[in-house]
């Protein structure tokens, strides 16, 4: 019962963006996805949840291939925040989080419910009757990510197995405390038992919320594990190319990782 | 929740719900306005049936007795009237569809040369019917034009999604150029066409540019029938994946849509859709960019309601500009696509003029 990438590469464009890379994801653990720019985070997103296939490798959710299951039984089991949508037609924020519900196959009657507990998961229930081309770029961040919510809240009475949430970079635009908000939704939804992986940006981010962390540079994996096993000074400082220190905060005891500069 | 989280929550702008139309009373509204430019259209022509003799005309038709008003409603009115319903409610929702498969609310058969595609594959068999084409036409009878109509729209179609495609985008400043290209050219071939014909082809292919029911007639009511069944059976089976287009294919397809699957199905339909009515009525722009758009002013742009309204409302407006190209130049008629884009091209200029294309309101 996980989701288990196996030996996967990927090539696209003449470059391998994921080489050889092997991570399992457990149900009940949210796990960080890190790494520089360019070392195969959205690319690691983009075929373990189906959207680009592998090259080599296999991808399998409880042991079933994901590439046999057809789209709408997938997307039954597995929701993604994407980094960014755009939208051209006038539809509220209501509308697009229920959007999350269309998968073929659902029923979409008295899905009011589930909208509604979805928007306030997030403190978006205010935001519902505007427009969700006119809402900034954390918002909309908020908004898909209630309708990915709404997406496995909507399957969860067609599934049995594992389900899969993923977030691509979800708290890029968001002040401090909608990420914090945003991260403890996605802590709780693993807490319910499901999958949560999260590509982060934020070392610090990733290491106050993620179980474990898995480390990609220029398409391989580095490392993956708790957060203490990865954050170490030489590992890090390796991986983005830039000398970083790693302390800890007394209270919570995780660690956070400064930059250092020249006069340090 | 956060102190912070509160306070924004407080000094959120509640804007009021948008006024939108509930879907059951748009049904209603449409369904109304349908009724009753039918009924005009079935009364008013060259020879005119007034409202008053329209029922004894229909009871004299459904008996069989051959009056005149019985033999102009059965013989010319009534399948003008059903081409008429077909080529708006055909047009207004391939256009629907087109601007889900695009993800933008300027997509129209017409104005992105898909229709010029259809027309010219049909005028090129027209012209060709008598030589190459021959066996063709002898082989489909009345579907051989609204079948290579179908064809050219279908292959335009392909053609533009290829050409503006750029890395699971599509670039709309591109398609509208691509598609304006592939229109001039589709015209000038057409152009060319008609330049080699003799004076009645030419005459019978001006029309065709320019748009027309008044050759309405019974085997082009039998020659769309099967695409009218074609349209009514697939448009409710890609309601979802429509809206999931919207949001972007990779979003469509994390939904669960099969995307080339639904992009191929829509394909199809709208060349199917464009094609026949081409086939029937010539070109006919801008009723697929006017009435959706209207539509989602009123409905708003989920496609459960927007490819069923678009039909009706479809259906109507061509019925009323057929209605106005009969009235305004008694006894003579004006070019339907004329009418049309009288209308139309206004509001297309207001639509490209806004310029957050993120709201089409």
């Amino acid at each position: 019962m996980a989701l288990v990438l196996n030996q996967v590469s990927v090539l696209r464009g003449g470059r391998r963006t994921l080489d050889d890379v092997s991570v399992t994801c457990e149900p009940g653990t949210l796990t960080a996805i890190i790494g520089p720019n360019g070392a195969g985070k959205s690319t690691f997103v983009r075929v373990a949840s189906g959207e680009w296939s592998t090259d080599v490798g296999t991808v399998r959710l409880d042991g079933v291939s994901i590439a046999s299951m057809p789209p709408h039984r997938l997307a039954s089991r597995r929701a993604v925040v994407p980094q960014a949508t755009q939208l051209a037609f006038p539809f509220t924020v209501r509308e697009v989080v229920t959007l999350g519900a269309s998968v073929p196959g659902f029923a979409t009657q008295s899905i009011g419910d589930v909208v509604g507990l979805a928007l306030a998961s997030i403190d978006a229930e205010h935001l519902q009757h505007r427009y969700y081309a006119e809402l900034s770029g954390g918002e909309r961040q908020r908004v898909n990510f209630a309708r990915a919510l709404c997406q496995l809240e909507a399957g969860a009475r067609y599934v049995e197995g594992s389900t899969v949430l993923f977030l691509d970079e979800p708290t890029s635009n968001l002040d401090l405390s909608h990420q914090s908000l945003l991260l403890a939704q996605a802590k709780q939804q693993a807490a319910r038992g499901r999958i949560v992986v999260a590509v982060l940006h934020d070392l610090n981010l990733a290491a106050a919320w993620a179980d474990r962390v898995v480390v990609l540079a220029a398409g391989h994996l580095v490392a993956q594990g708790a957060v203490q096993d990865v954050y170490r000074n030489e590992l890090l400082s390796d991986v983005y190319g830039h000398a970083v220190r790693v302390g800890t905060v007394p209270e919570p005891g995780y660690p956070f990782v400064l930059p250092t500069s020249p006069r340090a | 929740m956060t102190n912070a989280a509160v306070a924004s929550r407080m000094n959120a702008v509640h804007l009021p719900p948008p006024g939108r139309v509930q879907p059951r009373n748009l049904i209603i509204g449409a369904s109304i306005l349908l009724a009753v430019a039918s009924i005009l259209s079935l009364s008013i022509g060259a020879t005119g049936i007034g409202l008053t003799a329209l029922p004894r005309a229909v009871s004299a038709a459904l008996a069989g007795q051959q009056t005149a008003d019985s033999l102009v409603l059965l013989n010319l009115r009534l399948p003008r009237l059903l081409l008429g319903l077909f080529v708006g409610a055909a047009l207004a929702t391939a256009g629907a569809m087109m601007q889900g498969l695009f993800r933008n609310p300027l997509a129209d058969p017409g104005v992105i040369g898909v229709s010029s595609g259809a027309a010219l594959a049909a005028i090129a068999t027209i012209a060709l019917g008598n030589v190459w084409a021959a066996p063709l036409m002898k082989l489909f009878g009345v579907y051989a034009l609204p079948l290579s109509a179908f064809i050219g729209g279908f292959g335009t179609t392909m053609l533009l999604l290829t050409m503006t495609r750029r890395g699971g985008d599509v670039i709309v400043a591109t398609l509208l150029l691509a598609g304006i290209a592939v229109a001039a050219f589709a015209e000038s071939l057409i152009g060319l066409i008609s330049y080699a014909s003799d004076d009645r082809e030419l005459r019978d292919l001006t029309l065709w540019r320019l748009g027309s029911l008044s050759g309405a007639s019974w085997p082009k009511v039998i020659a769309i029938t099967p695409f009218a069944l074609c349209l009514a059976l697939l448009l409710p089976r890609m309601v979802r994946s429509l809206n999931g287009l919207l949001l972007g294919e990779a979003e469509a397809y994390h939904l669960g849509v099969d995307v080339p699957g639904a992009k191929r199905l829509i394909v199809f339909t709208t060349a199917a859709a464009v094609g026949a009515a081409v086939a029937v009525a010539g070109v006919i722009g801008f009723v697929g960019i006017v009435v959706p758009h209207l539509v989602r002013l009123l409905g708003g742009p989920d496609n459960r309601v927007v490819l069923p309204i678009s039909a009706l409302l479809g259906g109507s407006a061509v019925l009323i500009a057929d209605i106005i190209a009969r009235m305004a130049v008694r006894p003579a008629e004006l070019p339907l696509g004329i009418v049309l884009a009288v209308v139309g091209a206004p509001v297309f200029l207001h639509l490209v003029l806004r310029r957050s294309l993120g709201r089409t309101e």
